[in-house]
C-alpha cells in the first residue's frame, strides 16, 4: 500500500466545534416537522392541531437535550448528523400521524413518539458514556455472539406477514435483526480492523482477479451462509442483502481487494437466484417487481407495489400537499414498509429528492468522518455504519418504486417501527462519537492515536 | 484504505443517483401513464371527496350532494325525485352520468379551468375547486303543471319562450328518481336492472330523445312552406284540392277526418285540420321546397344540442310524390321529438325568428360568481314574418274556432294546432295525441311561451284520443303557469 502519506491527517489543523451551527440547524430540523404538523391539520381540519404547540415543544426539548448532551460530551462533533436525524424523524411523525387520519382505529403515531423519545434518551446515552469509540472494539466477539442470537430467536416466533423477523410478546412487538445491524457493523470493523493484513494476501490469479488464499476465505463463507440462512430461515430478503452487502463493503474498504468484490457480489448473485427462484415468498416479489400490474390484469386488483406507484406518480413534481394524497390505498404497511410513497405522493419529487438527499448528506458525513480518523477500526466502524444507512435507504426505496424486487425493510427514521427508530438513534450517536474523535484536534498526533501506524506498513 | 473509502463512497452516490433518476421516472415521465390505469381509484376519490355543484331552478337547487362517509365521499340526491330527472339527468357513482349532470360535468365536478381564480396558477398547484353551480332556464311552476298534467300517462312536454329560446319545462311520463342510481351497492344496480328493462322506459327522455310522427301538427311546417313558396298568396282563397284527393301515382284515397275539406282555403284546413288540402299543398311546394322548409325549423338536424344531443327530427329527402303527400301531413317517416315540436310553434309565435333551444341559463362558481351565461341566439329565420303573421291568426283561430278550444285562456291570445298521429303497422298502434300551441299576453308585443304535448296513452279508450281532448288541456296548464309571473 502506498497510501501512508495521504492517510495522516493534517496534524495542526484546528477545527472550529460548530455546535452553534448544530443549535440553528436543529431550530430549522425542529420548525420543518412542525409547519408539517399544522399543514395535516389545515388540509384535513381547516385548523391547526390544538396540541401543535405541545408537539413542537416536546420535539424541541429532545432536540435540546441531544444538543446539550453533544455540546458537552462531543463538542467536535459534525453538526449536520443531529439535526438531519432530528428532522427525518419529525418528518416521520408527521407522515405516520397523516396516515394514522386514515386508520382510525390503528394509531400508530402516539407509540412511535414513545419509541422515538427513547430512542433520543438512548442517543444521549451513548454520546455521554461512550466516551471512545475503540472500547468496542474489545466486545468484537461479544457483539456477534449477541447479534447471531438475536436473529435467531425469531425463527421460533410465528411468521407475520411471511416473514420471521418479529417477536411479539404481549401487544409488544420487536424486531432484532435491527440491533443485530449496529452489532454485526461492530464486529466486522474490529475483525477486519484486527486481520485486513492478512486478509489482503493475494492466492491465485484468476485473468486479471487476484482471488483471496483459501484460508482466509472462510469467513466471507460464513457470513455468506448466515445471510442465506437468515433469508431461507426468516424469508427476509432486505436483511440478507443488507448483511451481505455491508459485509462486502467493509471488506473491500479493509483490503483494497476488487477480489473480494468479485467473489461477493457472485455468491451474492447465485444466493439470490437460487433463492429467488425456489422460494415462493421471495420469488413472489421477484414476479411482482417484474410486472408490478400483472395482478391488475388478472382482474385482482392492483398489488401494493402497484399501488406503491401509484401513489408516487399522483404525487407528481410538487405533491398533493400533506393530508390530501391517497397512499393509504397501500393497505397493510403504509406506514412501515411503504411510508416512502407517502412522502412522495403528498411531497411530490421534490420532497422526495430532499428526504433522498438528507440521507445521503448522513451517509456522506460517516464517510467523511471515516476518512478523518486514525484508526482502522473507528474507520470502518463509521463507514459501516454509514453503510447500514445507504443500503438500507436504497433498498427499501428502490423496492417500493420498482427499481428492485421489493423487500421488507424500515425507512430510516420515517417508518414506524420502534426497534428501528432506537437502532437509528443509537447508530447517528455512534457517528457523532466517531466524528467527534475524528475532529478533536490532537497536541500530540503520535499520542492518542497510535496504534493507526501499524495500519499502512 | 482511503482510495477504497472513496471507491464506496462513490458507489453510494451511485445508489443514489439510481433512486432520483427512477424517482423522476415514477413521479415525471410515467406518471399520466399511471394516473390512468383503471386500477388507480384516485380520479375516483378525488370526484367524489367534496360535494357536487347544483343544478337550480330558479334561485333553488333541485340537487344535493349528501356525505355518506364512505371511500367514495359525496353522493348525489335529488330532493324533487321524478320531476326533474329529464333535465338534471342522473349522477351516478356507478353508472356515471346524463343530460346537464353530463354536459356540465366539468363545471359541477369543479375540475373545469374557468372555476380557478388563477387559472393557471391552479394548474400548476393541482388544488381542486368547489363545485360550480348551474342555473337552469327552467321554470318550477311550468315543469310542474306539465308534470303533474300528464299524471303519470306515457308522454311528454316541451316548453320554450320563443322570444329567447330558454327552455321553460322539459318533461317526460313516466319518469324515475335519479337519487336511486347516485351510490354503488346492490341497491343500486337492482334499481338500474329495473329502470332498464321496465316495459314503460322511464329513463327515456321522451321530451328530446324520443321521436314520434306529428301528424297534423306538422300542417304549420307545410302551411309556412306553402305560404313562403308562393304556392299560397291568399290563405283565405279555396285551394284547388281535388275531392276526393288521390295519392299521386297511387289509387288510394287519402281520407279526412273533418268535413267540408273539398277545395278548403288554407286557413280553413288548418282550423279543420284538413288532410287532403295539406297533402296537396306539400306536393304543390315540391320535394326540395319542403324539405328546405322543414330544416330551417330544425329537422333532419342531428348536432342540436340543449347542451345534451337532442335526436333528429326526421323529414325524409328522397320520397316519391305520394310519399311526399302523406309526409306533409305528418305521416310516413316524418318524425319529430316533442322539443321540435315546441320549436316550431315557437317560430310562428316569434314572427318566424326561431331562437336556438337552451337549457342552462348561466354556470357560476361555488359562490355565485359567473362563470359563462347562455346568451339567446337565432337558429334559422324560419318563415318570414309576413306568413308568421298569418300562421299566428290561423292558429289563434283553431283554438278559437276549432279543434284546439281545450287550450284557451281568457285574456290571452293562445294559438294552437292538434294533432292525432297513427302509428304502428297498418296504423295499428294506439294513436298519439299531440298539441302545439304557443301564447302571448294582449298588452304584450312578445309571446310568452310555446308549448309542444305529445300524450301516448295506450289505457284509453281509443277514441278519447285527440290532440284537442288530452294534450291541449295540459298545454293549456302549462302556458298558465309560465304566463304567471
Amino acid at each position: 500500500m502506498t497510501a501512508t502519506r495521504v492517510d495522516a491527517p493534517p496534524p495542526e489543523l484546528r477545527l472550529p466545534k460548530r455546535r452553534g451551527v448544530e443549535l440553528c440547524l436543529l431550530i430549522g430540523a425542529v420548525l420543518i416537522p412542525v409547519c408539517g404538523y399544522a399543514a395535516v391539520g389545515l388540509a384535513r381540519n381547516g385548523a391547526v392541531p390544538p396540541d401543535v404547540a405541545g408537539y413542537g415543544g416536546g420535539l424541541g426539548l429532545l432536540a435540546l437535550l441531544a444538543h446539550l448532551a453533544v455540546r458537552f460530551r462531543a463538542p467536535y462533533a459534525d453538526p449536520l448528523l443531529l439535526p438531519i436525524a432530528v428532522l427525518l424523524n419529525g418528518v416521520g411523525l408527521v407522515l405516520i400521524y397523516r396516515l394514522d387520519l386514515e386508520t382510525p382505529e390503528d394509531q400508530a403515531a402516539p407509540t412511535q413518539l414513545v419509541w422515538s423519545t427513547l430512542g433520543v434518551a438512548l442517543f444521549i446515552a451513548f454520546v455521554i458514556a461512550l466516551r471512545d469509540h475503540r472500547v468496542l472494539q474489545r466486545y468484537a466477539y461479544l457483539s456477534v455472539a449477541t447479534a447471531l442470537v438475536l436473529m435467531t430467536v425469531p425463527i421460533f416466533f410465528p411468521a407475520v406477514n411471511g416473514a420471521r423477523i418479529w417477536i411479539r410478546v404481549g401487544g409488544f412487538s420487536f424486531q432484532p435483526g435491527e440491533f443485530a445491524k449496529i452489532l454485526l457493523a461492530v464486529f466486522f470493523a474490529a475483525y477486519l480492523a484486527a486481520n485486513h493484513n492478512a486478509l489482503a494476501y493475494t492466492g491465485r490469479t484468476l485473468w486479471k482477479l487476484q482471488l483471496p488464499t483459501g484460508r482466509v476465505l472462510g469467513p466471507i463463507v460464513a457470513i455468506w451462509l448466515l445471510s442465506v440462512g437468515v433469508l431461507v430461515l426468516e424469508r427476509d430478503l432486505g436483511t440478507s442483502l443488507l448483511f451481505f452487502g455491508l459485509f462486502v463493503i467493509m471488506l473491500y474498504v479493509a483490503t483494497g481487494r476488487t477480489g473480494w468484490i468479485a467473489v461477493g457480489m457472485v455468491l451474492a448473485a447465485v444466493g439470490a437466484f437460487v433463492v429467488g427462484s425456489f422460494e415462493p415468498h421471495v420469488h413472489s416479489r421477484v414476479e411482482d417487481w417484474l410486472d408490478p400490474f400483472a395482478s391488475i390484469d388478472a382482474g385482482q386488483g392492483p398489488s401494493q407495489l402497484a399501488q406503491s406507484l401509484f401513489a408516487f406518480a399522483a404525487g407528481g413534481m410538487l405533491g398533493t400537499g400533506l393530508g390530501l394524497g391517497h397512499s393509504v390505498l397501500i393497505g397493510f404497511a403504509a406506514k412501515s414498509d411503504f411510508i416512502l410513497a407517502t412522502a412522495g405522493e403528498e411531497l411530490g419529487l421534490a420532497g422526495l429528492t430532499a428526504v433522498f438527499l438528507l440521507y445521503a448528506l448522513l451517509v456522506a458525513r460517516g464517510y467523511r468522518a471515516g476518512l478523518a480518523l486514525r484508526d482502522p477500526f473507528g474507520r470502518l466502524l463509521s463507514i459501516g455504519l454509514a453503510s447500514i444507512l445507504a443500503l438500507q435507504v436504497f433498498v427499501i426505496a428502490g423496492g417500493v418504486m420498482g427499481l428492485i424486487p421489493l423487500t421488507g425493510m424500515a425507512m430510516p427514521f420515517l417508518a414506524q417501527g420502534g426497534s428501528s427508530v432506537v437502532t437509528n438513534w443509537i447508530i447517528v450517536a455512534l457517528l457523532i462519537r466517531v466524528s467527534d474523535v475524528a475532529r478533536t484536534p490532537h497536541p500530540d498526533p503520535t499520542g492518542a492515536v497510535a496504534p493507526v501506524m501499524e495500519d499502512e506498513s | 484504505m482511503i482510495p477504497c473509502i472513496r471507491r464506496a463512497a462513490a458507489f453510494c452516490l451511485l445508489l443514489l443517483v439510481a433512486l432520483l433518476v427512477n424517482a423522476a421516472r415514477v413521479q415525471l415521465f410515467e406518471a399520466d401513464e399511471l394516473d390512468d390505469n383503471p386500477a388507480n381509484r384516485r380520479a375516483t376519490l378525488a370526484r367524489y371527496e367534496q360535494p357536487r355543484g347544483n343544478i337550480l331552478v330558479g334561485d333553488e337547487p333541485v340537487t344535493g350532494s349528501e356525505d355518506t362517509g364512505e371511500q367514495l365521499a359525496y353522493e348525489r340526491t335529488y330532493p324533487h325525485g321524478p320531476l326533474y330527472a329529464p333535465v338534471t339527468g342522473y349522477a351516478s357513482q356507478t353508472y356515471g352520468t346524463t343530460l346537464i349532470e353530463n354536459a356540465e360535468d366539468d363545471i359541477l365536478s369543479g375540475t373545469d379551468p374557468l372555476l380557478a381564480p388563477l387559472p393557471l396558477w391552479n394548474e400548476f398547484t393541482r388544488g381542486r375547486q368547489p363545485g360550480g353551480d348551474v342555473v337552469t332556464t327552467v321554470k318550477d311552476s311550468a315543469q310542474r303543471a306539465a308534470y303533474d298534467g300528464l299524471g303519470g300517462r306515457r308522454g311528454a312536454v316541451a316548453a320554450v319562450e320563443p322570444s329567447t329560446g330558454r327552455i321553460l319545462a322539459l318533461v317526460s311520463s313516466p319518469s324515475y328518481d335519479p337519487g336511486r342510481l347516485s351510490g354503488t351497492g346492490s341497491a343500486v344496480t337492482d334499481a338500474w336492472a329495473g329502470l332498464t328493462t321496465s316495459k314503460s322506459q322511464p329513463m327515456l327522455n321522451r321530451a328530446i330523445r324520443q321521436t314520434y310522427p306529428p301528424g297534423s301538427t306538422f300542417k304549420i311546417v307545410t302551411a309556412a312552406a306553402a305560404l313562403d313558396s308562393g304556392v299560397v298568396s291568399d290563405p283565405d282563397e279555396p285551394t284547388d284540392t281535388p275531392s276526393p284527393y288521390v295519392l299521386p301515382g297511387t289509387s288510394t284515397v287519402l281520407p279526412n277526418e273533418a268535413s267540408g275539406c273539398g277545395r278548403a282555403s288554407l286557413a280553413e284546413a288548418i282550423r279543420v285540420s284538413c288532410n287532403t288540402v295539406m297533402a296537396h299543398l306539400g306536393v304543390e311546394v315540391g320535394l326540395d321546397g319542403m324539405v328546405e322548409a322543414a330544416g330551417r325549423f330544425g329537422f333532419n338536424d342531428s348536432g342540436l344540442k340543449i347542451p345534451s344531443g337532442v335526436a333528429k327530427s326526421n323529414f325524409d329527402t328522397e320520397m316519391s310524390d305520394d310519399q311526399l303527400a302523406q309526409s306533409s301531413i305528418g305521416q310516413f317517416d316524418t318524425t319529430a321529438t316533442p322539443l321540435q315540436m315546441a320549436m316550431v310553434a315557437s317560430a310562428v309565435a316569434n314572427g318566424g325568428d326561431l331562437r336556438y333551444p337552451h337549457l342552462v341559463d348561466r354556470t357560476t362558481t361555488h359562490d355565485g360568481d359567473p362563470v359563462q351565461r347562455q346568451g339567446s341566439r337565432s337558429y334559422r329565420q324560419a318563415m318570414n314574418p309576413a306568413t308568421a303573421l298569418r300562421l299566428q291568426r290561423m292558429m289563434v283561430d283553431v283554438v278559437e274556432n276549432g279543434t284546439g278550444s281545450n287550450a284557451a285562456i281568457e285574456g290571452v291570445t293562445v294559438g294552437g294546432k292538434t294533432g292525432t298521429a297513427q302509428h304502428g303497422i297498418d296504423n295499428s298502434g294506439t294513436p298519439y295525441a299531440w298539441f302545439i300551441s304557443w301564447a302571448q299576453e294582449r298588452n304584450s308585443g312578445r309571446p310568452a311561451v310555446a308549448v309542444a304535448v305529445v300524450v301516448e296513452d295506450a289505457t284509453a279508450n281509443r277514441a278519447d284520443i285527440s290532440g284537442g281532448g288530452s294534450a291541449a288541456p295540459i298545454a293549456r296548464a302549462v302556458m298558465r303557469a309560465a304566463l304567471d309571473g
